[in-house]
Formats: structure tokens, C-alpha cells, sequence
């Protein structure tokens, strides 16, 4: 891994929202901490998975990465340059080359333009010599690549279905030739058979343009599929991370268990049969998250220790875990499979 | 004996562009304390065949055939007889509780309202029983959760909210309209293992309607796959998990990205969700169907049953395990 | 050879699909599908053909009437009662007023002041409204608060007397009803605005578009206004018989135009004083009015309905 330059490095990055809430001026104003100290790498033409529930800050830590949502804290270096210590026309210069995907396909696409017009605007805006022939030219060869057929460039969102609105959106983000594509839950809102056709898409425009992704998403088989590396997050910060055929098949952290544990599979057999670790409790609220481990206050192997004391990630590059309770990573699982997944890495 | 019959379902709405057939000629049935999946994607007419069912469809919605419920028709009858029968025979939930919670009031005081109209309790009687139905559920700390508004309860607490609300009159059908669609995997898991353990406990049948095929594999003993409004294959749950006979549920099952396997493509099935409006003629699954023939492009299948109680629409001709 | 034919066609459409050389689809827009809705509801086309006819009227009657709105017939003033009343024969179709003058000129006349106070006003409540809110709404934070507070310092000057004091001062004119009702009437839309944008700042294509480096001033201008015009339109069609009624009761006051000019609300209040000897120059001038009230508010209902912002 060390041959390759991170496009992307992001160290202890904090991001905290002001309570809306009725207070006094000499009230001590309180915070969420949405994201709190989280660092990763990206490196060029990999994917990076992000998982965890609603509430773990995996959308506000793309947005911050982005510089779409203030940070408060850390840094988020792009191509080695400090994207908070930048001049707003350096940034804009920067996300160029940054671009996302959302979401609800329909919501990300303004009502008003037509097809073509969404697209071109990425081109519009950072290369205005274009001419319109040239700009149109481009975008219907964009079409092209994420499967829709040029002809309905004069279209309007509402004509298309969410799978076809969401090709829409790639195509839009994938315009400028970007090197970073950060997609925040890119089909959680379309049908099952829908969904297999996005991940291929994205999976294919990937090695056609050594694309690096930031995918973030709930469903954890969905993020298997794609990813080479994966990051939980509860509560803000990264429980476990590493390689994605370690983190599946040997996961490590308690949370990254029951997480895996409840997805429901296909097959009524296996579906019976499996063991459940049923997570007690709600979510606890990130105004004051639990002192020690986040995860303390519904984990099965929590002790007195884990409500003190905050775990930091130990591991070595292929693995680590934040949790008290695992103390060696077991990271060897099978020589060959790490080579073959290092190789994907490095692609 | 079953306790609901469905035959010839039919729901339509009349829009500016044209009518459109959400619901076409559906049949099916659902024995007592027995759970039936309804499967489809957007457009395949799951919801409108629930909402049918209740007399819950919108102003230009129009329904015909038959539902019976305890030999009773219930399509079609009057607004005051439907009243009755959604509280205390036919219940409902749906996938964002908070648009069937009034936010306005308190959780304790929408349960006692049910419990005081429909059985005619005390106050303090309802009170009773609203905290014990709380308990059933497994809401902690109910007294002091009762005393709540809706918007002060996390998204899995106010979905067990909405299932005690719903048992509380102790219905015999419980309709789950995608209930766990809106939620994180683990609160998921937990809401399916309360519903499995409260339908054991009542003796509710369920009709479960979701997109889930993994839900479905844990929760349900009959289940019928939809697509553009018309059944494909209706089946046990094993029948259509291990030997799925509709090219619409093979691919469906095989899109399914799962823990297990990491194919570097996951299979799809091209093309798009149906356009009710503009629904191609013959199969409505034909512009998508791999294994589509002639006939598939002039008639819709008919429905017909084979070994086992199942059935499919489909003009492709039964293999040989399956007829034997 | 016919295999051949076959294989080539194939090929042509494969190759089309490639290159894209199929015929453009034309899109069919929202603003489209709302002027689909729009004329198929009927009370809101025949209020705008009744408002189009009226406008007409108002515009090219005075070539066809036969006297002027500021001439005085010196033959019926002897006698209004009769002399002065509706009829074909006199030339005076509505009757006269008081001093002789025609008030078929005299209707046509005040609904030109009415109309253009009314469509002057709301225009310019739309452009100054639409824009300040937009920018309020969207930037947000301190800039959102300054701007929040100006307007309400104009909302709560004392509003009827600024214009007496207006009129004390200036005397009577029809650009101190501009001024005054310039200076309140973009104050609710700028507010409606403000609501809508702060609503859309936080949908996906505002943050796709940010994500995509549109810089501000170009996020307002394509994604802000647009998505929040439906309902400024909606808004400012019933803006306009509101502005029309708040002019006619000023003038009703007496702080409106100055004679020999008139508009609908003076020749109303002429005519209410008069109305037990000379009816007609109550009714017409009340007549033109209440249709053109009644045809601005079914047109700004089908608006509403064709423009509903349940994006489909």
C-alpha cells in the first residue's frame, strides 16, 4: 500500500452542530458531535465502504470530507494540500476533481432543468469556453456511459424512475473527470433489481476511470459487494475498520458483530436458524454520548472498564478495532486471500 | 379454513392521464395465525392491495371482487361497518409511524382513545391495559414513556408503539405495510423478533408486505410475488426461495446481494420498474424478461396452480421437478 | 440476400443507439404540465377571458366612447336625474355623474389607474421580493437576520399614516399610491420566499450543485428561483386584487388620485354618496370591479392548483 500516494488522508476530523434549543446568553451552549475524530485514507481507483446505522454520522463525515458541512476540528488533506487552510478559490479548484452522489435520486435532480442541463452544469461552471456543440457532445457521450440513451437529453427529472434519475446523478458527477466520487447512500432508495444495476455501474465506471469512491451505506451486503475496504461507525467514531474479507469474515467489535448478525438473508432455512445478537436499547443520543466506549451502554461484553475508558483503534494496516474487550487482532486468516485483496487495493 | 379469501382483487385509479390498473385480479388467502408475504418493487401494487382491503384508498380509487373475512364480505361495505372491522379485526401499520401518530398527543392518551371507543373501557381501565400492551412490545420503562408525545420516542420505539397500538383490540390480521423499511438493521431484527413472538402469543394472522426478500425468508409461510399489479408465483416460502418458478422471482432472488458471496457483478434484472400508466401488452414483466417467447409479447399468462397449491403466470412451460 | 438486409438494419439501429443519432425526445417540463392543469380548469380560463376582454375594454374603450372622462356634457346637466341616466340614445351608455361627465369614460378611465396600480405593484413586489428573499433565505445567518429585521421595521410603520402625511405634504398624486404601496407590498412575498428557500437550501440539488462547485449568486439564480416561482405566481395573481382594493380604499378615503383622474374605488365612493338619486354611477364602476376581483382570485385559484408544489 505504501507504494501509492493516498489521494486522501483525513486525520482526527470533528464535526459538531450547535442544539437548537431554547437557552439563556450565560448558558453554556450545548453540541452534537456528529463526527467525532474520525481519520482514514482513500487511495487512487479503491473503494472505501463506510457502514453504520441512521445517527452514526457516516453523511455528515461525506459532507465534511467535501468541506459541505463545517468542521470543527482535524484536517482533510487532498493530494497532500490542507483542504481547510486553502483560499475559497483553491477549494473550488480542489472539487474539481471531488465530486458526490446522493442519496434520493429524485431529490438530488433540480425539478426545473432538463436532463441535459443537470448534467452540463458541473461543465458549465469550471469550463465556460466550452462551446454549447462541445458541452452537448460530452454529455451525451456521459449518457451513454451510465446507460441511458442520448436521445432523452431534453428531458425532465419527473420522466424517469429513481433508477434512471440515479444514473442521472452519476453521470452528473462523473462529468469533470473527477478522481474522488463520495456516494452518500447511492441506493438505499431504489427496488432490489434496481440496485444490482447501480452497484455494476459504479463498479464499472470505476476501473474505467480509477475512480476512488467513498461509499457509504446501511446495507452492509451492499457495501461487501464493492468495497476493498471497510470503516463502521457508531456514534461518530470508527469502531472497526479493515479489509472488507476480514471485517466480514472475522468481524471483531461486538457492535460489527450484531450489525452483521441482523442482516436478514435470502434463504428461509439459514434466515431460522441463525443466532441473532439482538442489540438492546435505542441508539443513545449524540448530545451526550456515553463517556468511555460509545458502545458501552448496549454491548453484551461491556464491563466497568468500557464506561471509563475510550478505546482507541489497535490493529495492524489490515485491521483494527476500537473495543477494550479485543485485544489481539487476528488478522491472518489466509495468507493468499490477503496478497489477493492487498492486489485489489493496489488494482 | 381461511381467514381471509381474496378473489378477483381489482383496484384502479382514475388520473388525469388515463386509468390505471394498480391491483389486477389478485387471489389469494391467509389462514389464522399464518403470515403471507407480499413481495414486489415500486409499482408492483402491494400497498394499494392492503389499502384496498381496508377501505383506506384514495378519493379516485375504485376496487371490485371479492375479500372475504370470516365468511364475511368486506369489500364495499359501509364506512361505519369498516370502522369496526379495521379496529378490532383488521389492523394496520405502516412503514413511517409518524404519519399515523397524532404528534399532538400524548402516546398514553392515543391508546386509551382506542381502547375506550372501540371496547367501551373506563379511562383507568384503558390506562391498564394501554401499559400492559406497552409491555408486551417491550417498551422499557412504559409508565414513563406513556406519558410521552410521539416525537420524543426513537424511530423503532414509535413502530412498537404503533404494533401495541394496533393489538390492542386484539385483531385477528395484523397488515404490516413495509414495517421495517424505515428503519436500521438492528432495530429491524428487533421488531421482527417481536412480531414473530406476538403473533405466536395472539394468534394473529399477518400479511407482511415488504421489498425484503431476507424479511420475508425469516417471517413468512406463504408468500406472493407482484409485479406491475398482477401476481407472478404464489408459493410456501420454501417452494419460492428454493425452487422459484417465474423468471421475476429467479431474478429477484438473484439480485439480492447477500453476506455470503462477493461476485465480483451482482446478477440484475435490466431495465426499469413498471410504468403503470403505459404497461406493455401481454406479461407486464416481458420487456425485462430474460427468457421471454412470443407468446409472452401477445397475452398475459393466466394464473394457474400446480403441485403443491402453487401458482405462476407464465407461458413458459413447467420443468420437470416441478410438475412431478 | 434477404439475411444480409436484416443484419444491416440491425447494424444501422446498433450503431444508432451508439452514436445517439436517434431523434431528441422533447421533455415535457413542469411549467408545461401546470399549463396543461391550468386550462382544463374551466372557471380559471373563462376568468382570464373575461379578465383579457376586460382589459380590452379598459384599454381601447376610450377611442370608441363618445365623450371623454374629463368633459362635461353642459346639455344633461340640468337635469341628471333623468337627462343623466343609462342610455343608448344620449351616448352616455352608463349614465353621467353628478357634473355631466361620461361614466362609461369615466369606468374606463379609473379601472387603467386601478389595473396598472394593481399590476404595476405586484410586479414589482415579485422582482424586489422574490430576489430579497431568496438571498435572505439562502445565505442565511446574520446576513438573513439584518435583512429579516429591515423588513420588519417597514412592516410596522404605521402604514395609513405615512400616506396621509404623504399626501399632507406632496398633495394628492398617483405616484405617492406607487410609492406607498411599492413600499409594503413585497414585504409578505419576500417573507413567503425567504420560508421557501430556507426549505430548499437543505434538498439534495442545492447540495449537488455546491458539490459540483456552482458558485452563489448562480445557485440562486438557477436552482433557488425557479423552484420557488410557481408559488410567487400563485401569490402575486391574488396580489393584485388585493393591491387593486387597497388603491379603491384609498381613494374610497379620499387619498387617491386627483380629479379629473379618478379610479374605481373614487367613482365608487362618488357614486355611494349619490346612490339614492343616481344609482349608475354606483353600479357600473362596482360592477367592472367586483369582476375583475372575482376573475384575478379564480385564476390565482387554478394557479394554485395547476402549480400545486407536489412535485410529482
Amino acid at each position: 500500500m505504501s507504494q501509492l500516494e493516498p489521494i486522501m488522508q483525513v486525520t482526527d476530523l470533528k464535526v459538531r452542530f450547535p442544539v437548537k434549543e431554547a437557552r439563556w446568553p450565560w448558558q453554556e451552549r450545548r453540541w452534537v458531535k456528529a463526527v467525532d475524530g474520525v481519520s482514514f485514507d482513500v487511495y487512487p481507483g479503491e473503494t472505501l465502504g463506510i457502514v453504520g446505522e441512521s445517527g452514526c454520522g457516516k453523511s455528515t463525515l461525506a459532507r465534511a470530507v467535501l468541506r459541505l458541512a463545517p468542521v470543527s476540528g482535524g484536517r482533510a488533506l487532498w493530494l497532500g494540500k490542507d483542504l481547510g487552510q486553502m483560499s475559497e478559490q483553491a477549494l473550488w479548484q480542489s472539487r474539481h476533481q471531488m465530486q458526490m452522489i446522493f442519496q434520493d435520486p429524485q431529490a438530488s435532480l433540480n425539478p426545473r432543468m432538463t436532463v441535459g442541463d443537470i448534467i452540463a452544469e458541473p461543465l458549465h461552471t469550471y469550463h465556460p469556453e466550452l462551446s454549447a456543440d462541445e458541452v452537448r457532445q460530452r454529455v451525451k457521450e456521459m449518457m451513454q456511459k451510465v446507460g441511458l440513451l442520448p436521445n432523452v437529453i431534453n428531458r425532465y427529472p419527473h420522466e424517469f424512475s429513481g433508477g434512471q434519475c440515479q444514473r442521472i446523478g452519476i453521470a452528473r458527477a462523473l462529468i469533470l473527470k473527477p478522481r474522488l466520487v463520495v456516494c452518500d447512500e447511492p441506493v438505499s432508495a431504489l427496488d432490489v433489481s434496481i440496485q444490482a444495476q447501480v452497484v455494476n455501474l459504479l463498479k464499472q465506471v470505476q476501473q474505467e476511470m480509477n475512480l476512488a469512491l467513498v461509499f457509504i451505506a446501511h446495507d452492509l451486503s451492499v457495501v461487501k459487494h464493492i468495497s476493498d475496504r471497510v470503516m463502521v461507525m457508531y456514534l461518530g467514531r470508527v469502531v472497526e475498520t479493515g479489509l472488507t474479507d476480514h471485517l466480514y469474515d472475522q468481524p471483531q467489535h461486538p457492535y460489527t458483530r450484531a450489525l452483521l448478525s441482523a442482516v436478514p438473508v435470502p434463504d428461509p432455512k439459514k434466515e431460522r436458524e441463525k443466532q441473532i445478537e439482538l442489540l438492546p436499547g435505542d441508539l443513545p443520543s449524540p448530545i451526550d454520548p456515553p463517556a468511555g466506549c460509545a458502545f458501552h451502554t448496549r454491548c453484551p461484553q461491556a464491563t466497568e472498564e468500557c464506561s471509563q475508558k475510550r478505546p482507541e483503534l489497535q490493529g495492524d494496516e489490515h485491521h483494527q478495532v476500537a473495543c477494550l474487550k479485543v485485544t489481539t487482532v487476528t488478522s491472518e486468516p489466509n495468507k493468499e486471500e490477503v496478497t489477493d485483496a492487498e492486489t485489489a487495493v493496489l488494482n | 379454513m381461511s381467514l381471509l379469501t381474496v378473489r378477483d382483487l381489482q383496484v384502479s385509479f382514475d388520473t388525469p392521464d388515463g386509468e390505471v390498473v394498480a391491483v389486477n385480479r389478485l387471489n389469494f388467502s391467509v389462514n389464522a395465525g399464518e403470515t403471507l408475504g407480499i413481495v414486489g418493487e415500486s409499482g408492483s401494487g402491494k400497498s394499494q392491495t392492503a389499502f384496498s382491503l381496508l377501505g383506506l384508498l384514495a378519493g379516485n380509487g375504485r376496487v371490485s371482487g371479492s375479500a372475504q373475512f370470516e365468511h364475511q364480505e368486506i369489500l364495499g361495505l359501509s364506512e361505519a361497518a369498516m370502522n369496526h372491522i379495521r379496529a378490532e379485526q383488521i389492523a394496520m401499520i405502516f412503514q413511517d409511524p409518524m404519519t399515523s401518530l397524532n404528534p399532538y398527543m400524548k402516546i398514553g392518551q392515543q391508546l386509551r382513545e382506542v381502547l375506550m371507543l372501540h371496547k367501551g373501557m373506563s379511562k383507568r381501565e384503558a390506562h391498564v391495559e394501554a401499559l400492559k400492551m406497552m409491555d408486551a412490545v417491550k417498551i422499557p420503562e412504559a409508565a414513563k414513556r406513556i406519558n410521552m408525545y410521539p416525537h420524543e420516542l426513537s424511530g423503532g420505539m414509535r413502530q412498537r408503539i404503533m404494533i401495541a397500538m394496533a393489538l390492542l383490540c386484539r385483531p385477528k390480521l395484523l397488515i404490516a405495510d413495509e414495517p421495517t423499511t424505515a428503519l436500521d438493521v438492528t432495530v429491524q431484527a428487533q421488531i421482527m423478533t417481536l412480531l414473530r413472538e406476538l403473533q405466536s402469543e395472539f394468534n394473529t394472522a399477518i400479511i407482511l408486505i415488504t421489498h425484503d426478500l431476507g424479511v420475508v425468508a425469516g417471517a413468512c409461510d406463504q408468500v406472493l410475488v407482484m409485479y406491475g399489479g398482477r401476481t407472478m408465483e404464489y408459493g410456501s416460502t420454501e417452494q419460492i426461495f428454493y425452487q422459484p418458478s417465474h423468471p421475476y422471482t429467479r431474478g429477484l432472488l438473484k439480485a439480492v446481494p447477500n453476506l455470503e458471496s462477493r461476485a465480483g457483478e451482482l446478477n440484475t434484472i435490466p431495465g426499469n420498474p413498471p410504468n403503470l400508466l403505459s404497461l406493455p401488452k401481454g406479461c407486464p414483466f416481458n420487456p425485462r424478461c430474460q427468457e421471454s417467447v412470443a407468446s409472452c409479447f401477445q397475452d398475459a399468462p393466466e394464473l394457474i396452480s400446480f403441485t403443491g397449491g402453487r401458482q405462476r403466470a407464465c407461458h413458459l412451460s413447467l420443468q420437470a421437478e416441478e410438475v412431478a | 440476400m434477404k439475411m444480409m438486409k436484416h443484419s444491416d438494419a440491425l447494424e444501422q439501429f446498433a450503431e444508432q443507439l451508439e452514436t445517439g443519432t436517434e431523434p431528441e425526445m422533447e421533455g415535457r417540463s413542469l411549467w408545461q404540465d401546470a399549463r396543461r392543469r391550468f386550462f382544463r380548469n374551466k372557471a380559471a380560463v373563462l376568468s382570464l377571458i373575461t379578465l383579457t376582454a376586460m382589459l380590452l375594454t379598459i384599454l381601447l374603450g376610450p377611442w370608441i366612447a363618445p365623450f371623454s372622462y374629463e368633459d362635461i356634457d353642459w346639455d344633461v346637466l340640468m337635469d341628471i336625474e333623468t337627462l343623466g341616466s343609462p342610455s343608448l340614445a344620449s351616448g352616455h351608455w352608463f349614465g353621467t355623474d353628478q357634473l355631466g361627465r361620461d361614466i362609461f369614460a369615466r369606468t374606463l378611465q379609473g379601472g387603467q389607474i386601478s389595473l396598472m396600480v394593481g399590476i404595476l405593484g405586484a410586479l414589482v413586489a415579485v422582482l424586489i421580493g422574490t430576489i430579497y428573499g431568496a438571498v435572505s433565505g439562502y445565505l442565511g445567518g446574520r446576513t438573513d437576520s439584518v435583512m429579516m429585521r429591515v423588513i420588519e421595521i417597514l412592516d410596522s410603520v404605521p402604514f395609513m399614516f405615512m400616506v396621509i402625511m404623504l399626501v399632507t405634504v406632496f398633495g394628492r398624486h398617483i405616484i405617492l399610491i406607487f410609492i406607498a404601496i411599492g413600499a409594503v407590498s413585497w414585504l409578505s412575498l419576500a417573507r413567503i420566499v425567504r420560508g421557501l428557500t430556507m426549505s430548499l437550501k437543505h434538498k439534495e440539488f442545492i447540495e449537488a450543485a455546491k458539490a459540483g462547485g456552482v458558485k452563489t449568486p448562480a445557485i440562486i439564480r438557477r436552482h433557488i428561483v425557479p423552484n420557488v416561482l410557481g408559488i410567487v405566481m400563485v401569490y402575486s395573481s391574488l396580489l393584485v386584487p388585493a393591491l387593486i382594493l387597497f388603491e379603491s380604499f384609498l381613494s374610497f378615503l379620499g387619498l387617491g388620485v386627483q380629479e379629473p383622474q379618478t379610479s374605481w374605488g373614487a367613482l365608487i365612493a362618488e357614486g355611494a354618496s349619490n346612490m339614492d338619486v343616481t344609482y349608475w354611477q354606483l353600479v357600473y364602476p362596482a360592477a367592472f370591479l367586483v369582476i375583475t376581483l372575482f376573475c384575478f382570485n379564480f385564476i390565482g385559484d387554478g394557479l394554485r392548483d395547476a402549480l400545486d408544489p407536489k412535485d410529482r
